[in-house]
């Protein structure tokens, strides 16, 4: 039998060698079970145990558990242990208390009294142990009871290293825990100097509290970066003899180098680089790691690499974070592109993920460019799905204008024979690659058409909606895409999702080709009807629409469609959507005169141009990776602008979804006008079918609408499906979101999908100044972007508003800054409103919104005692100075929440006047520039029936209603 | 930061458990993330990503380490780490077998607390990992 270390507990070992005897788990539980039993009665019975016993008993438990069954006992034994004087007894009971004990446990209070008892000691091994257990559980109650005394152990200068070590992370664990339990402000700065301590050991344990401390505080931490680089600083340059018992096989201290470059990472460069010294040696550590890595290996041993190499990974974390210096960074590039050829997968993989990371800067996008070959090779090669999962990565981040062809040829070969989990992931990003680098329409169109054959059950409908929107947009591409599908669709067996494409875009522009005596309408008409009974239900209704479609575009193959409607596997088919349109469709066709036929079934109007829904779904699937290289180039925006995927969709599917009743023409006339939102808002969605009569009709009427909004830029007519869609829709500032404003200076103003719009304010005596700060959400540039301040003739005497002018254009993802002057010259009722013209994507915007600029705002607290207060209120008592309202408390009452109030409002809160302790009063002046405006205020809130009373007197008639209106809606 | 680690027999069954930062997993967990390491032959790399955390594991004869880190530890620092215990291991055992790990199960907790507290290293040096242990040992008396 093998040793058991410490005093052998032959019970346990006996025990241990039955239960790895067992033949079967049956066997074993029933092992289990008997032991439990025994124990059970052992810890009943009233002979005492020894504390021998007991450990062993504990010990047992503890083994029990980790194989996977619950203990429900034993925890007393565990406690009582904790106050044994023998080192082993201790330990087991901690290890009990650490793995099994929860942190609500009755017993939580016993523990804390050991612990207590064993930092008093002045064993270091008890003190070990008690940190280690607060270490392992670290509830709020721990926190309470040792939140002063170990960050004292800790910087102490007479506590021993180990012991330091503990006390470091057991502050981690309960600063984790309960932040706000202890104070640490006054411990900051010995904390940053813990990095100078002269034990590594200290050091790494000191630099784990630091990083959590920084990241939560970073200003009051800032000075570690100073530290820690001339730390880095000595690790680097010593020599492996230095740093004596800290060198892992001839590299100095890895571990503590990885944490210190991880630190810095934590704050951001510029204030990394802030100091020229700091960044000067930083710089030099970088380099002397990098230069490290192509000397000759101080060990053949595989640890020294690996240890040397980890500190390298993080080392190039640390330049791409910093993305400031172009030489490191092409320097770690080349790094990496020797790991490429690495024999190590390991290493492979970690080349990969970080190279896919410096794609993204724009001083190595080109370096990693060069090693395009090697990756491509290891898409080829390599064994391990998730490196070839990181060859896809990187490709798609290395991707653009220039490679865009191969990259994406290369990503269709390899789709054929591509792991089944990444297909689907790999199938967007093609899309997205050959969509956002296309440097013509045909080569996407035959990209996309490519990717439905290689894999045609991974493309999603985001994919296949998206060549169709493109295609519909761009009239140049159309032609060539109708006789692409149409050759396409000529293969003896082809996807559905081909199928979809071809029969959308046959239906649309099948008579772009219908000249050629090979593609003749009758020729079309029978390749997609061979597909017919090979598809599935919300196909075959797609084609029914493609057929009604042909019927308007080729009136001489009427007869022959009209028979398939006809066909009673249509009208009668199970699936009800079939059923209704083949009856309508036939209807409509044998009704309807030839000039309401090609109104109704006209071209689709083009869709909006929004983000692509390719790249929602992308993002969707893999949230951290997909940012890559969209936003790298901003300038650059790409050819096709991209379209929101939802509305788009939304579009698509009010399309496809709106019930078509009755068949009547007329009837179908009457429902185009309906406005877009109603569209909207019956998404019983069919998936997978595009297009229906209605749909067709709606999009047609709107068509018109659209373009002229389009081309007058007028005020947002548009509507209906087309276009336009959300033009009206949240134009104007919520009233709530004003009323925040009364009370409060900066927020945002507005926000909607496309623009935020932020305010500050600042008002003196009677000048306001407001900053507007205008961020565009979009990837896309806004032009004759206008503010302007609506004319208001009861304004123009009392208010003067001078805005500084904003330039035209606003970049995507830019923010505008415009500041506005104003001031008062009397007092108002009106509000300016502001007005807010621009166009996005060559749609005319509009959007209004209410300036928080009230006569509140110019008002200044006044202090006075109680003897001027009521000599002031009395005098006040005309009958237009005063205003009172009774109103009901919006909020729950919070004397704190109305002072705030009262202030944020202008007005002072007075104390001591008012005799009963619940009511308010305050005091302030308006200034204008013409005179100034006296308030006084009173406020009796009553708490029962959640009621208030709201009193104002103004020394100008009229204002102290204006006052009381705008302050009655915030409480 | 490391989130959890197991020591694991061939039979996938875990001989050690350690969790850090409340990432207390099912044992259903457990078992895809032993099955997912033992079903990676040897051209595979070490590390994949599993659910919320990155695996790094580390196969020796008859037992594997495996442990789950964030996204944001160096992966290659803790696979490098893992031998660093199993060395720290082997010097206080002599030789690490299965039979060593469970019946000093004690010991080998104590030694992993002395390497990692809270999910972070804290020491990485042997002699001074070992040498409260073997303070413990004299104590003992052994």
């Amino acid at each position: 039998m093998p040793a058991v270390k410490g005093d052998g507990m032959r019970g346990l070992a006996v025990f241990i060698s039955d239960i790895r005897n067992c033949k079967s788990k049956e066997a074993e539980e029933k092992r289990i079970n008997k032991e439990l039993a025994n124990i059970r009665s052992k810890f009943r019975s009233d002979k005492t145990l020894d504390g021998y016993q007991k450990k062993k008993y504990v010990c047992k438990l503890v083994f029990i558990f980790l194989l996977g069954h619950d203990i429900d006992f034993g925890h007393m034994e565990a406690v009582n242990l904790l106050s044994s004087n023998k080192y082993t007894e201790k330990q087991i009971g901690y290890l009990f208390i650490s793995v099994l004990v929860s942190a609500s446990s009755d017993l939580m209070k016993l523990v804390i009294q050991s612990i207590k008892n064993d930092l008093a000691s002045r064993n270091p091994v008890h003190i070990t142990l008690a940190l280690q257990c607060i270490a392992n559980i670290g509830n709020k109650e721990m926190a309470d009871a040792f939140g002063q005394e170990i960050p004292k152990l800790l910087v102490s200068g007479d506590t021993i290293d180990s012991v330091k070590q503990s006390a470091a992370l057991c502050l981690l664990k309960l600063i984790r825990n309960s932040p706000d339990a202890i104070a640490m402000s006054e411990w900051s700065s010995r904390i940053i100097h813990l990095l100078n301590d002269q034990n590594m050991g200290v050091v790494t344990a000191a630099m784990s509290l630091l990083e959590t401390l920084a990241k939560r505080n970073p200003d009051e931490y800032k000075g570690c970066i100073t530290l820690a680089v001339s730390r880095l600083s000595r690790i680097v340059t010593s020599s492996y003899t230095d740093l004596q018992d800290y060198t892992y096989y001839f590299v100095p201290a890895p571990w503590l180098s990885v944490k210190l470059l991880h630190l810095l990472q934590n704050y951001p460069p510029s204030v990394i680089v802030e100091d020229a010294g700091v960044k000067n040696r930083l710089t030099e550590c970088i380099e002397t790691i990098l230069n490290k890595a192509q000397e000759a290996p101080k060990s053949k041993k595989v640890q020294h690499s690996n240890a040397k190499n980890a500190v390298l990974f993080e080392a190039i974390n640390l330049i791409i974070h910093m993305d400031c210096d172009a030489n490191l960074l092409v320097r770690a590039c080349n790094q990496l592109g020797q790991f490429l050829q690495h024999r190590e997968t390991n290493l492979r993989y970690l080349a990969l993920e970080s190279m896919c990371l410096l794609a993204t800067s724009e001083f190595s996008h080109d370096t990693v460019k060069k090693h395009q070959e090697t990756v491509i090779t290891s898409l080829k090669t390599e064994r391990d799905v998730s490196v070839r999962q990181r060859a896809v990565d990187l490709l798609y981040a290395m991707c653009d204008r220039t490679n865009v062809q191969e990259i994406v040829s290369e990503m269709l070969t390899y789709l054929e024979m591509a792991d089944y989990s990444i297909r689907e992931e790999m199938v967007l990003k093609v899309a997205i690659l050959a969509e956002k680098y296309a440097v013509d329409y045909t080569w996407y169109v035959d990209t996309i058409l490519n990717l439905i054959r290689v894999a045609g059950d991974y493309v999603s409908e985001e994919v296949w909606y998206r060549v169709i929107q493109i295609v519909i947009n761009r009239d140049d591409v159309q032609g060539y895409a109708a006789k692409t599908v149409f050759e396409a669709l000529q293969a003896p067996a082809c996807h559905e999702n081909m199928v979809k494409v071809g029969g959308y875009i046959l239906g649309e522009f099948g008579n772009l080709i219908a000249g050629d005596p090979r593609s003749s309408p009758a020729t079309q008409f029978h390749l997609l009807h061979s597909k017919f009974h090979l598809c599935s239900g919300p196909t075959r209704q797609l084609l029914l629409s493609t057929y009604i479609k042909f019927v308007n575009l080729f009136g001489e193959i009427k007869p022959e469609i009209q028979e398939v409607l006809k066909n009673e596997n249509n009208t009668r088919n199970a699936d009800v959507e079939i059923q209704q349109r083949s009856i309508e469709y036939l209807q409509l066709s044998k009704t309807a005169t030839t000039d309401v036929l090609a109104t109704v079934l006209e071209e689709m109007p083009p869709f909006q141009e929004r983000e692509s829904s390719i790249l929602a779904k992308l993002k969707k699937k893999r949230p951290d990776k997909v940012n890559v290289n969209l936003d790298r180039h901003p300038s650059s925006s790409p050819i096709l602008p991209n379209a929101t995927a939802q509305k788009t969709q939304e579009q698509m599917m009010a399309n496809q979804s709106s019930p078509v009743n009755g068949g009547g023409t007329s009837d179908l006339l009457g429902l185009s006008t309906s406005p877009p939102a109603e569209h909207g808002a019956n998404p019983s969605s069919y998936s997978g079918v595009l297009i229906d009569v209605l749909g067709d009709l709606g999009g047609d009427a709107s068509k018109n609408s659209f373009s002229a909004a389009a081309a007058g830029g007028g005020d947002s007519v548009a509507s209906g499906a087309g276009g336009g869609i959300d033009l009206l829709a949240g134009t104007v500032c919520p009233e709530d979101t004003f009323n925040k404003f009364i009370t409060k200076n900066n927020g945002i103003l507005f926000e909607n999908d496309l623009i935020q719009i932020g305010i500050k304010c600042e008002f003196r005596q009677n000048l306001g100044r407001l900053c507007l700060f205008y961020g565009n959400k979009t990837s896309f540039t806004f032009v004759g972007f206008l503010p302007e301040i609506e004319p208001d003739e009861s304004l123009t005497s009392s208010l003067q508003i001078q805005m500084v002018p904003v330039d035209v254009t606003v970049e995507g993802g830019a923010q505008k800054q415009q500041v506005i002057n104003i001031q008062c010259a009397s007092d108002f009722t009106n509000i300016p409103t502001l007005t807010l013209h621009f166009q996005y994507s060559s749609v005319p915007q509009k959007f209004q919104m209410k300036l928080p600029v009230m006569l509140n705002k110019f008002m200044e607290a006044a202090q006075m005692d109680s003897s001027q207060f009521f000599q002031r209120w009395k005098i006040l008592s005309q009958p237009g100075q005063e205003s009172q309202k009774i109103c009901k408390a919006q909020n729950p009452f919070n004397a704190d929440a109305i002072k705030a109030k009262l202030l944020g409002f202008g007005l002072s809160v007075l104390e001591g006047i008012d005799p009963h302790p619940d009511n308010f009063v305050s005091a302030g002046i308006i200034h204008t520039s013409s005179h100034q405006i006296g308030c006084l205020l009173r406020l009796e809130p009553n708490k029962q029936v959640q009621m208030y009373r709201l009193t104002i007197r103004a020394s100008k008639d009229g204002a102290a209603k204006r006052l009381c209106d705008l302050l009655e809606t915030q409480f | 930061m490391i989130k959890f680690l197991l020591i694991v027999n061939r039979r996938g069954q875990p001989r050690v458990k350690k969790y850090y930062e409340n990432f207390k997993q099912s044992a259903v967990y457990e078992a895809e993330v032993i099955k997912k390491c033992f079903l990676r032959g040897p051209s595979e790399c070490n590390f994949f990503d599993h659910q919320s955390a990155r695996i790094v594991y580390r196969k020796y004869g008859n037992i594997c380490f495996i442990t789950g880190i964030s996204e944001d530890e160096n992966e290659l620092g803790i696979w490098e780490f893992i031998h660093n215990i199993v060395e720290t291991l082997t010097e206080y055992f002599k030789e690490v077998r299965e039979i060593d790990i469970m019946l000093n199960i004690d010991r080998v907790t104590m030694i992993l607390d002395e390497m990692i507290a809270n999910g972070r290293i804290i020491e990485s040096t042997q002699s001074r990992i070992l040498a409260p242990i073997y303070v413990m040992d004299q104590a003992v008396g052994k």
